[in-house]
């Protein structure tokens, strides 16, 4: 390296071959890309172990998650409130907070809104209104329940990870004693449940398909989201204190509310996959609605790199997953805890892949070693 | 393979065309120093001239690309810290590497190798206190260190040196922590162990007034070469300071306008808060800011200078008192920010000003992306308008990065203070808070921060400037306060006082700045 002359102060930097912003974009598609990749492959690896062909289960996830019409509608009905619970991961995880609420809000949500349907129906109220009437307490609740973790976190110090986990353990213990007591509808036998929604009440399919209306909700949610988090002032205030809350607060940032709000929206998003749930696929609200959706949200959020947008088609993936897992335990006689190997599998290469950002040297944008 | 040899007595230490590069950065070319034994040997040069990463290869933090080492003119090859601190050479490090919450003795007993699984105390102690007395330190063993001042702590690393046998010693800016006079004590019976052979130090330093009356020999580096060597005793301090930067010239300091003092803008009165364990760290502090006036707040870090910033900057809430601004009251929100016009500087720009992830230009946005241009209607932003003003900005400031798109933490430091000056000096300012705003900056940098902090005040806003480093305090300000202990001195005019006396009063001996009525 010929030096400057001495004259010059600048420091030599040299130009990377793309700009930042792209590189930024490369790193954050190839490094998921390749988590995927290693999981396969070490989840082949205990395929192998069982005596399975992991051919053949690649190729039935295949068939069972998009190969035919009806699997790729079964992958969408089961994305749908993926989309949203992983969105309920990803708004926060911004921020800086790691909220594992999704679950709570989702099955609080679900239950609000079985509930609120029940006066609405006696009271002979159009659905028209009702249906808005139940979506919107669903997320009022889920908002609220999450809130308050973010609450406890900002105003008391308490860690927001865990008690948004605990507060997931009382929303369904909650749900299940008001299921099994007060609110059990007398019909339902084998399995306790709320009243079930009249079928006017219900919440339709997408025209053309058998996938209801929870999709498209979550498509339009994800997007004004991704505009929310990526143009406004909200979201670049919500970027300034999850990357450095110091900094935050020295620019005067309301970083309590800005959290709170974080979170608010985190529930709502789960509360109304909920609402989704309830009307549109169980009619009434009882334990089915705990599917663990709240927690393979989060595996979703983190697949996407928190980003709202990417969100939508790892939930795709995902949901592909879950509708591929009745054939695949039919045909190579397998538990359906499979699957969940898979995703533990996948969580913890991606959480391992998090190390490599900044370091794949072909796409350094750092000029190495420039301090001494 | 590495040869063990203990010398007890000073060596001395060679490196030889040592070359070191990171990536495609190039942080030591072919640097060869020559330190013989039983010297106080100066290393010189700017902050990236190269000096911590020669130090960083002769202790074995780094390895060196190329080159050669020689310790009493033998051959000899330092693959880890582990190696160099078997051959006799140790380091004192700019911070503390002191454990707080244990006594001296314990500190300096836990530093061996050979430490057993259960230690003896009492006969550890006995053997101490023999150790302790060939020592020409006095340092208190019991104490724990955490109630140590600072001139201890660093005894006690010098000390916790040669209870590990070690005679080379690397002091990386051993004084920048001290007042004048606990600096002077130190190297003075450095020196004298030098002289009589018990030790030979290498020490990297700034400051010119040190490398003159204390050392005997220099090597100067810039831009990771060779640029220099001589005697410390015939060479004169511009005639270094020319080695070290250049031909730039010794930077002229920032120009002081007369200003007009209409009335005083910013006030504390009786301010308290507590620490993070809950401790009072500023008590009753009362202090007026006039526009058009530098205060600078001199003394040693962790007196409480950090907590009163961060209680101006909306970082730790206030426990007492008031603060106000034109005489009405003043909460560090976003919204009073922006109307009575306070701007900030605050220490380690990384941590409390920065967002490291984040692009350069949406760092120089953070004060304007909620305003019109940047805010469009329904609080949507947009990008383009930020992205233009922070291009105009990083060629206004001239701030080096290959894009506004970089995330800052690709920055130099020099680089990422100068985006924060852009963003925060680049508009109408009234009220400036800085700490230690050149803290670890090369010349250039330097002269250029300290230029616009003097320009602002120039342009009537009141700045309060908190530093740990008397020269910039005495560079800038029209009066000086002195913190200690959570309290502050009145504040003296600059021009009828100097350097020794506010050494004094920093070091603590003070009953006439701890009490007494304050400024009012």
């Amino acid at each position: 390296m010929s030096l400057p002359s001495a004259s010059s102060v600048a420091r030599p930097h040299r130009k990377p071959r793309l700009d930042p912003r792209s590189l930024a974009l490369i790193e954050a598609s190839v490094i998921p890309m390749g988590a995927l990749l290693a999981s396969a492959l070490i989840f082949s690896l205990f395929l192998l172990m069982l005596g399975k062909d992991p051919i053949r289960f690649f190729s039935l996830v295949w068939t069972g998650g998009v190969a035919s019409s009806f699997s790729i509608q079964n992958t969408l009905q089961r994305a749908a409130p993926l989309i949203l619970t992983g969105l309920a991961f990803a708004v926060p995880a911004r921020i800086g907070m790691t909220l594992l609420g999704a679950e709570g809000a989702l099955v609080l949500g679900g239950l609000a809104s079985a509930l609120i349907a029940i006066p609405m129906m006696l009271g002979g109220w159009p659905v028209w209104l009702g249906l808005p009437i139940m979506a919107l307490t669903a997320m009022a609740v889920g908002g609220a329940w999450v809130g308050l973790a973010g609450w406890l976190r900002h105003y008391r110090g308490v860690n927001e990870t865990i008690s948004s986990l605990l507060l997931t353990y009382i929303a369904v213990a909650i749900m299940n004693f008001l299921v099994e007591g007060v609110f059990r509808d007398p019909g339902s036998t084998n399995k306790a449940s709320t009243m079930p929604l009249g079928p006017d009440w219900r919440v339709g399919d997408i025209p053309g398909t058998s996938v209801h209306w929870g999709l498209a909700t979550g498509l339009i949610i994800a997007a004004l989201l991704w505009v929310l988090m990526e143009r406004t002032t909200f979201g670049f205030s919500a970027r300034i204190a999850g990357g450095n809350l110091r900094a935050a607060q020295a620019q005067g940032l309301p970083v309590g509310r800005l959290a709170v709000a974080s979170c608010a929206i985190a529930g709502a998003c789960a509360g109304l996959a909920g609402f989704f749930e309830v009307a549109a696929v169980h009619g009434q609200a009882n334990a089915s609605l705990a599917a663990q959706y709240g927690f393979t949200g989060i595996l979703v959020a983190f697949l996407a790199r928190q980003n709202p947008l990417a969100v939508v088609p790892v939930a795709f993936l995902f949901g592909a997953l879950a509708a591929s897992g009745g054939l695949i335990q039919r045909r190579m006689e397998m538990p359906d805890a499979t699957m969940l190997v898979l995703q533990g599998i996948i969580f913890v290469t991606l959480l391992t892949s998090e190390s490599l950002y900044g370091r794949l040297p072909f796409l350094s944008v750092s000029q190495a070693g420039d301090r001494t | 393979m590495t040869k063990i040899f203990k010398t007890f007595r000073a060596p001395s230490l060679e490196t030889l065309h040592m070359s070191k590069s990171f990536g495609r950065n190039k942080a030591l070319d072919d640097v060869s120093l020559k330190v013989a034994a039983g010297s106080f040997h100066a290393l010189l040069g700017e902050n990236g001239a190269g000096k911590s990463t020669l130090v960083k290869c002769m202790m074995g933090f780094y390895e060196a690309d190329a080159g050669q080492m020689m310790i009493d003119g033998q051959e000899i090859r330092i693959h880890s810290p582990r190696d160099a601190q078997a051959l006799g050479i140790g380091m004192v490090y700019q911070h503390f590497t002191l454990v707080p919450c244990l006594t001296a003795a314990e500190n300096l007993v836990i530093s061996r190798r050979d430490i057993p699984m259960v230690i003896n105390w009492k006969s550890e102690r006995q053997r101490l206190d023999a150790f302790m007395e060939t020592m020409p330190f006095r340092v208190r063993l019991d104490a724990q260190v955490s109630t140590l001042s600072a001139g201890e702590k660093q005894k006690l690393e010098i000390i916790k040196l040669l209870y590990l046998d070690q005679r080379f010693l690397i002091l990386d800016e051993p004084t920048s922590v001290l007042t004048p006079a606990e600096a002077d004590e130190i190297l003075g019976v450095l020196g004298e162990m030098a002289l009589r052979r018990e030790v030979t130090v290498l020490m990297i330093s700034h400051k010119f007034r040190e490398v003159k009356a204390f050392c005997d020999s220099f090597t100067v580096l810039r831009r990771g070469r060779f640029v220099g060597a001589g005697d410390a005793r015939r060479v004169n301090a511009a005639e270094m300071s020319s080695m070290m930067i250049g031909d730039v010239g010794m930077r002229p300091p920032a120009t002081r306008l007369k200003t007009i003092q209409d009335g005083p803008k910013l006030e504390l009165r009786g301010v308290s808060t507590l620490g993070d364990e809950g401790r009072r760290v500023v008590s009753d502090l009362s202090l007026k800011l006039c526009s058009g006036e530098i205060l600078g707040i001199a003394g040693v870090s962790g007196n409480g200078q950090s907590a009163l910033i961060e209680v101006l900057s909306g970082q730790r809430p206030l426990s007492g008192g008031e603060i106000k601004i034109n005489g009405a009251p003043f909460e560090p929100t976003r919204r009073n920010f922006d109307r009575f016009k306070v701007f900030g500087l605050p220490e380690e720009p990384m941590r409390n000003a920065v967002v490291p992830r984040m692009s350069v230009a949406e760092n120089i946005a953070f004060r304007s992306f909620d305003k019109p241009p940047v805010l469009k209607r329904f609080g949507l932003m947009s990008s383009a308008r930020m992205r233009q003003r922070g291009m105009e900005l990083i060629q206004q400031f001239n701030i080096h990065t290959s894009s506004p798109d970089a995330p800052i933490e690709t920055l130099s430091g020099g680089n990422v203070q100068r985006t924060v000056l852009a963003r925060e000096l680049s508009g109408e300012v009234d009220i400036l808070i800085v700490a230690n705003p050149c803290f670890g900056l090369d010349f250039a940098s330097v002269a250029d921060i300290r230029g616009k902090i003097m320009e602002c005040r120039n342009r009537g806003a009141a700045v309060l400037l908190v530093s740990e480093d008397l020269d910039e305090i005495f560079e800038m300000s029209d009066k000086i306060s002195v913190m200690s202990a959570g309290k502050i001195s009145d504040p003296v005019s600059t021009l009828a006082t100097d350097a020794m006396r506010i050494g004094k009063q920093i070091a603590g001996q003070t009953d006439e700045i701890v009490a007494g009525p304050q400024a009012e």
